[in-house]
């Protein structure tokens, strides 16, 4: 499904990836976990496709589509979601109409007709179930004065109705108590199935209780030192990430 | 919710889509400006005597007046003598039903969308439509007037209600309040009257629809609302003028005269042809607005949603005179390309307890200026006056430029004023947001600039709404990528 290879990427000169290898198939949930400044969400940023990093090198592949050629509206409508670290307000518009023009922007990508108000409120109903989310929260403006855990839960919500391929979640772990990281897990576990994969990025291990990654991988100074199964999420979290640091700096 | 998806529908590719030109005979005054049009306008129409001492008086007054320099616009200087002042449609005198309009004009409605002949049939709104400088076609009139509502042109009032239109007519915006208001008050040519008996209710949303379509015109028109004492009223206004390369010159004139509890709401939704992309053509709208809330408990709401016109400059006004009246101001003005917009409001505290409430939305993208000027003043008698201010600047790009002048004059140390501003950006981190969705650019821009301005939109009646949202789409149009 995904393919990044070598992939090298800068920001106002400053190297920040400096060659990542990653295969994402359908149906796998992987994990990239690091230290701060790794350059975790500088990867998600640009798989997403935000303009203020410079790809210098490398190629990603995504469905068999070069996705650098592809504007970040046109990856979303080809399935690729990511769930913000930072979710952004966006005051007067309603949750409900934000999601319902993203909807109807996707389907007419694909061909389908636009959803009318009463099936798309059925699909809304359906789908805030799985992430317990408030009727009231909807009719509110974009996370305009939600919480941190609104926000967060918001949009595993807006995952949960655009039913996409790959998701992408830039630490949604971060800020949530324990009660709010389950609610959010079980959305992404309900939402898991064969066809769609989930790439979850994470400083801690403590989500991985939750989302049970297929593959953990470890990023320091832009490169994937480490890859393992769930089992290395647990050792880092026991060992910390100063282990990872010796041992990168000795291969070195 | 519906609202949005129809604005993104219609979000289409299209320029300025009221630019066409109807093809129709007009009777038109030479051009220039001097006492012999003046008696040349009101032979045309008909009027009485007084009618045209008052017109000849107000041009007496705009001779020895200079145009306004203070706005924040910039434009070469207006040739008066350069202009035609009248021109009409040529059809009969005044056409006793719609049967009788011509069929060119009537498609000319239809195809902005006001279709007068469904007008009629179905309720929900009685327009008077304006072409040039005279009314086509008022419909709805027989059923209003049941209720004794007078909903008619202005020429139609001079000569059925001339009692009502001396006794109103100047009492709110005097023949020699401004530059403009004097101009309008010498040529004016028609306009809507409407006039609200005591305790009555209005049924329906009134609404006068302005079209510019001769060339080399200028559009004088004026409205006149007197709203009786417990009356209701909701009016509506649309404006649209072809594409010419040439600019125009709209001056209106409307005053709203509330007596006591009457409530008066006027919602505008302006959109004039800006001219095009280098600022060529477009037109002058000069407007002076203004309403009296005489009686006490009385009501004056305006609202705006100014996208049009190369210059805007206008300051819809309330004069709080009744204790305890309230005077609102809703305004969302947009400006893109080259257009500049002077525009605001003034809020005059007479009475006592009387209140007024100002919310400016300004949107400004291109290489557009977009300025609020705004007075709230408190005269020494108005005790326990309230006002409440709110001015938003939204800038899309770096070449455009956003201005707030608001003025506070206070005479009593009881007023309680209260002034907000922002100014913001629409953020890279906002439209990637919506494009990460699934959201193009264009269509985020649409989202983000209809939320920002959803307060002034939500105090619009919804059809005007919808057709509010779909402009200001259009409006920004290619503003940002």
């Amino acid at each position: 499904m995904l393919k990044v290879e070598n992939l090298k990427a800068s920001v106002e000169g400053k190297s920040i990836l400096n060659g990542i290898d990653l295969t994402v198939n359908a149906g796998e949930v992987h994990a990239i976990m690091g230290p701060n400044g790794s350059g975790k969400s500088t990867l998600a940023s640009i798989l997403a496709g935000r303009e203020s990093y410079e790809v210098t090198d490398g190629s990603i592949t995504f469905l068999n589509q070069d996705l650098l050629e592809l504007a970040p509206e046109e990856r979303a409508r080809e399935g690729l979601f990511l769930a913000f670290q930072y979710p952004v307000e966006i005051p007067g518009v309603t949750t409900t109409n934000f999601l319902k023009t993203a909807v109807n922007q996707i389907r007419e990508h694909r061909g389908q007709e636009a959803l009318d108000a009463v099936t798309f409120l059925k699909l809304i109903k359906e789908k805030m179930k799985l992430v317990k989310i408030d009727d009231s929260l909807l009719s509110r403006s974009l996370n305009d004065g939600f919480s941190g855990g609104e926000k967060k839960r918001n949009e595993i919500f807006q995952m949960a109705v655009l039913e996409p391929k790959l998701a992408i979640l830039d630490e949604t772990d971060s800020g949530l108590d324990i009660d709010a990281l389950k609610v959010v897990a079980n959305g992404v576990n309900s939402l898991r199935n064969k066809d769609n994969a989930v790439v979850v990025v994470t400083h801690y291990q403590r989500l991985l209780d939750y989302i049970v990654p297929d593959f953990v991988h470890v990023l320091y100074n832009g490169k994937i030192v480490k890859s393992g199964d769930k089992d290395l999420a647990l050792k880092l979290e026991a060992k910390g990430y100063d282990w990872i640091r010796e041992n990168a700096e000795l291969a070195t | 919710m519906s609202k949005d998806d129809q604005i993104l529908e219609e979000f289409t590719s299209s320029e300025y889509k009221y630019g066409f030109e109807t093809t129709i005979d007009t009777d038109s005054a030479p051009k220039g400006l001097n006492e012999d049009i003046i008696r040349f306008i009101s032979a045309k129409k008909n009027e009485p005597e007084w009618m045209l001492e008052w017109r000849l008086n107000a041009f007496r007054k705009w001779k020895t007046m200079k145009e306004p320099k203070w706005p924040n616009v910039s434009y070469p200087e207006i040739d008066y003598q350069d202009i035609i002042y009248y021109s009409a449609p040529k059809q009969k005198a005044s056409p006793s039903s719609l049967d009788e309009v011509d069929p060119e004009l009537r498609e000319t409605f239809k195809k902005l969308g006001i279709s007068l002949e469904e007008q009629k049939r179905l309720t929900g709104v009685a327009v008077d439509a304006v072409m040039d400088s005279v009314s086509v076609a008022t419909t709805f009139k027989d059923k209003l007037a049941e209720l004794g509502i007078i909903f008619c042109s202005f020429s139609e009032a001079v000569q059925n209600h001339p009692e009502l239109v001396k006794k109103y007519m100047g009492s709110v915006v005097p023949i020699n309040d401004n530059f403009f208001a004097a101009l309008n008050s010498a040529v004016f040519s028609d306009g809507s009257f409407c006039y609200i008996p005591k305790g009555v209710r209005c049924p329906m949303e009134l609404s006068t629809y302005f079209r510019i379509n001769a060339a080399n015109t200028g559009q004088f028109e004026r409205t006149l609302i007197i709203a009786e004492e417990g009356s209701y009223v909701s009016y509506l206004e649309g404006c649209t003028a072809p594409m010419r390369d040439e600019n125009q010159l709209h001056a209106a004139i409307v005053e709203i005269y509330a007596e006591k509890d009457a409530e008066v709401k006027y919602s505008t939704v302006q959109n004039w042809y800006p001219g095009n992309k280098d600022g060529v053509g477009g037109i002058y709208n000069f407007v002076t607005k203004r309403g009296l809330c005489n009686g006490s408990g009385s009501k004056i709401s305006w609202t705006q949603v100014e996208t049009g016109s190369a210059i805007t400059w206008k300051y819809p006004s309330c004069i709080l005179k009744g204790d305890n009246s309230v005077g609102e101001f809703y305004s969302v003005a947009v400006t893109n390309n080259m257009q500049q917009a002077d525009t605001g409001t003034k809020m005059i505290h007479i009475g006592k307890n009387t209140k007024s409430r100002i919310v400016s939305k300004g949107v400004s993208a291109g290489k557009s200026q977009n300025s609020y000027r705004g007075l709230v003043q408190i005269m020494p008698r108005a005790v326990n006056a309230r006002n409440f201010s709110q001015c938003d600047s939204l800038l899309m790009g770096d070449k455009c430029g956003a201005h707030t002048f608001p003025y506070i004059e206070t005479g009593n140390k009881s007023a309680q004023i209260e002034h907000e501003a922002t100014t913001s950006k629409i953020g890279e981190d906002q439209i990637f947001y919506c494009n990460q969705r699934g959201i193009d650019t264009e269509d985020a821009v649409a989202l983000i600039v209809n939320g920002y301005c959803k307060e002034v939109l939500n105090q619009l009646p919804m059809e005007f709404a919808v057709e509010a949202q779909k402009l200001l789409a259009l409006t920004l149009e290619g503003s940002v990528g």
